[in-house]
């Protein structure tokens, strides 16, 4: 007879085990160190919340905390390796294996740490790929978690930032694994129930928020008249004859000025209606004077923005917000969203290659993919038609069967042709490769793959690769449109003028627009505190982003 | 420091009667432009001091465009660079043009 009760039984052990150091849910904060001591055991597969936005942070530093002579060995599987205190836990041997997704600020400590050989990597994920494995292979045995509020029965009320919560109390907790939350604060009664408490063992009361990085917002005073011209292009020669719809914008000044041009340029271009009216899509900041010009009829979120909720709060006609009036984000399903629900991912990066392959990655930093490569790639499983999919889709394929072809979903890489440092966006060779082969790793870490792309906007035009019929036409028009730097110097001249003339690339002037117009007066906000007027008073920027 | 001149013939002759503009700033990552009526019709002279070093060929590349594509005859042009990406250089040379071309008020 098989025991089929094992992870029942050892889910009661901890239970027990955890009890000791709390009075009902409630785990007091003097007790948290021991508490954490009780219910990890070594060699757990343990999920830290915490993505590129919100962070569980005073459980991440009492993790990082334990005594690595009893607590070793830790699986981490978790979203972001963000906090100094995600790769202290490896530093003191409390872990030693990491699935991840994403590393913004440690990009560099955890490259020093692979070297290092500190951390036995496992793989860097998209979210979303990431989540999909702690339904299958990556089950979390612990989930330490962060909310808002909890009331003492263990319902959480995780406020705008819900993001990956659902997701990784769903995995832990219906496959008998333990799930301790911080909460800010303990309530006779939550504002709304967005985790139910019977999936919730334990909770800390922390006495203060949980870290939440602002990262979307772009000050409008940074944009350059480059990228306002880049921003022209795409609005002009892309989300114009496409028709685009619905889609998601990535992180970056061309895009956000492209948010800033669409109540000047876009009202100018009579799209008003016609494109950017359903997103998936963080509270841009940026996306205020569009939102306030009536542009947008919805946004569903992945997370929330710093200082946005109160707006956010206020225009329930275009958020997703719950019966308590906040935001509800949730990064799964926003990440679904922008997967199989736009026509278009739009973005920046740092290199491009020859064929098109991108890459965020330099030498010496492991970023991690974040949702990206989610957002910017070709769902395949996709059956439902719209507009700009079927366009491109007869673009990359015109002599095809139109019952029988595939659509396109849009992925377009935008940005200056030299970047931070005068770093020229076009490569011959990607730096992710030598990082590949330094660290021995299966795959180079690519953010988008060529076969995804399909088209690249400079201030020097637009390449549409749908267009390109052979590996040597998609060379030269990707040449065609890299400026000055090497790789643009070495175009075949009579080639990218044939292009040119099939309308593979297409320059301002073949679009009508002067690079002398592209003026930061068409901003809709030249800085933080217009988007603040813009609002009415109801976005509060952070005070890093206040200069007045 | 580094210094650079071209000596190039200019297919069109910059119009209008202003005799100088300047356009820019000398500021990191920017330039300033001044453009003087002060050469020959059909060509335009350009003295560069930049604070980069090593992208000479690039300058090349940059003003051979210009000067085919903007009328520049008739130019002395002296920037001052900051490290100016080459499509800043770029726009405010074009924008130097449209300046020294405006109809004086």
């Amino acid at each position: 007879m098989s025991d089929w009760g094992m992870q029942k039984a050892a889910l009661a052990e901890r239970l027990a085990a955890g009890q000791r150091h709390a009075s009902g849910k409630i785990v007091p904060i003097p007790s948290l160190p021991a508490f954490l001591n009780a219910v990890i055991r070594s060699g757990d597969r343990v999920c830290l919340e915490g993505d590129n936005q919100k962070q569980a942070d005073i459980l991440a530093s009492a993790l990082a905390d334990l005594d690595p002579a009893e607590i070793s060995d830790l699986h981490m599987v978790q979203s972001g390796v963000v906090l100094p205190s995600h790769l202290d836990i490896f530093e003191k041997g409390i872990a030693r294996r990491l699935d991840f997704s994403y590393s913004g600020p440690q990009s560099a400590r955890i490259a020093r740490m692979l070297f290092g050989g500190k951390i036995e990597l496992g793989a860097v994920h998209t979210y979303l790929e990431l989540f999909a494995r702690y339904f299958i292979d990556l089950t979390p045995h612990v989930a330490l978690i962060a909310a808002v509020s909890a009331d003492k029965d263990g319902n959480l009320y995780t406020g705008p930032n819900t993001e990956d919560t659902p997701t990784v109390v769903e995995a832990t907790s219906y496959k008998n694994g333990l799930v301790v939350a911080q909460v800010t604060e303990i309530v006779d009664k939550v504002p709304r129930v967005d985790i139910p408490g019977d999936l919730v063992h334990f909770v800390v009361e922390a006495g203060r928020p949980f870290y939440v990085e602002p990262l979307f917002t772009r000050d409008p005073a940074a944009i350059t008249e480059t990228q306002i011209l880049t921003a022209m292009l795409a609005i002009k020669g892309i989300y114009a004859p496409y028709g685009v719809r619905r889609l998601n914008h990535g992180i970056g000044f061309n895009t956000a000025a492209i948010e800033l041009l669409l109540p000047t340029y876009g009202e100018k271009l009579g799209l008003k209606g016609k494109v950017c009216t359903h997103f998936a899509l963080n509270p841009h900041p940026t996306m205020i004077p569009a939102i306030e010009a009536g542009w947008v009829e919805q946004i569903h979120c992945f997370g929330s923005e710093v200082g946005m909720e109160d707006y956010v709060a206020a225009r329930p006609d275009v958020f997703f917000t719950g019966p308590d009036g906040s935001l509800r984000s949730n990064r799964a399903f926003c990440q679904t969203a922008g997967l199989y629900a736009c026509d278009m991912f739009i973005g920046s990066t740092l290199q491009i290659d020859l064929e098109g392959h991108s890459s965020t990655v330099t030498t010496s930093r492991i970023a991690g993919f974040g949702g990206a490569p989610n957002m910017g790639s070709d769902p395949r499983g996709r059956r439902h038609p719209s507009e700009p999919w079927l366009k491109a889709g007869a673009e990359a394929a015109p002599d095809s069967d139109a019952a029988l072809r595939r659509g396109r979903k849009l992925v377009v890489q935008i940005g200056e042709t030299f970047g931070e440092r005068n770093a020229p966006l076009f490569v011959e060779r990607l730096d992710a490769l030598e990082l590949a082969s330094a660290l021995k790793l299966d795959l180079a870490p690519v953010m988008v793959y060529a076969d995804d792309v399909t088209h690249i906007v400079t201030e020097e035009g637009i390449a549409n690769l749908l267009m390109c019929r052979d590996k040597d036409e998609r060379e030269q028009a990707i040449r065609g449109v890299a400026g000055y730097t090497d790789i643009g110097r070495a175009r075949d001249p009579k080639l990218v003028e044939k292009l040119r003339a099939r309308g593979v690339i297409r320059r301002p002037e073949d679009l009508g627009i002067d690079p002398l117009d592209a003026d930061r007066r068409l901003l809709a906000a030249r800085s933080i505190k217009d988007l603040m007027l813009a609002s009415g008073g109801l976005y509060r920027p952070p005070s890093r982003f206040r200069n007045w | 420091m580094e210094t650079l001149s071209f000596r190039l013939s200019a297919p069109t002759r910059a119009g209008g009667t202003r005799m100088q503009a300047i356009v820019g700033v000398v500021a990191s990552g920017n330039l300033e432009v001044l453009l003087e009526r002060a050469a020959p019709a059909d060509s335009c002279m350009i003295d560069i001091t930049t604070a980069a070093h090593g992208f000479g060929a690039v300058w090349d590349a940059v003003v051979r465009d210009f000067v085919a594509r903007r009328p520049a005859g008739g130019l002395r042009i002296s920037i001052n660079d900051g490290g100016a990406r080459p499509d800043t250089v770029a726009l405010r040379l074009a924008q130097g043009v449209r300046k020294i071309e405006e109809p004086e008020r």
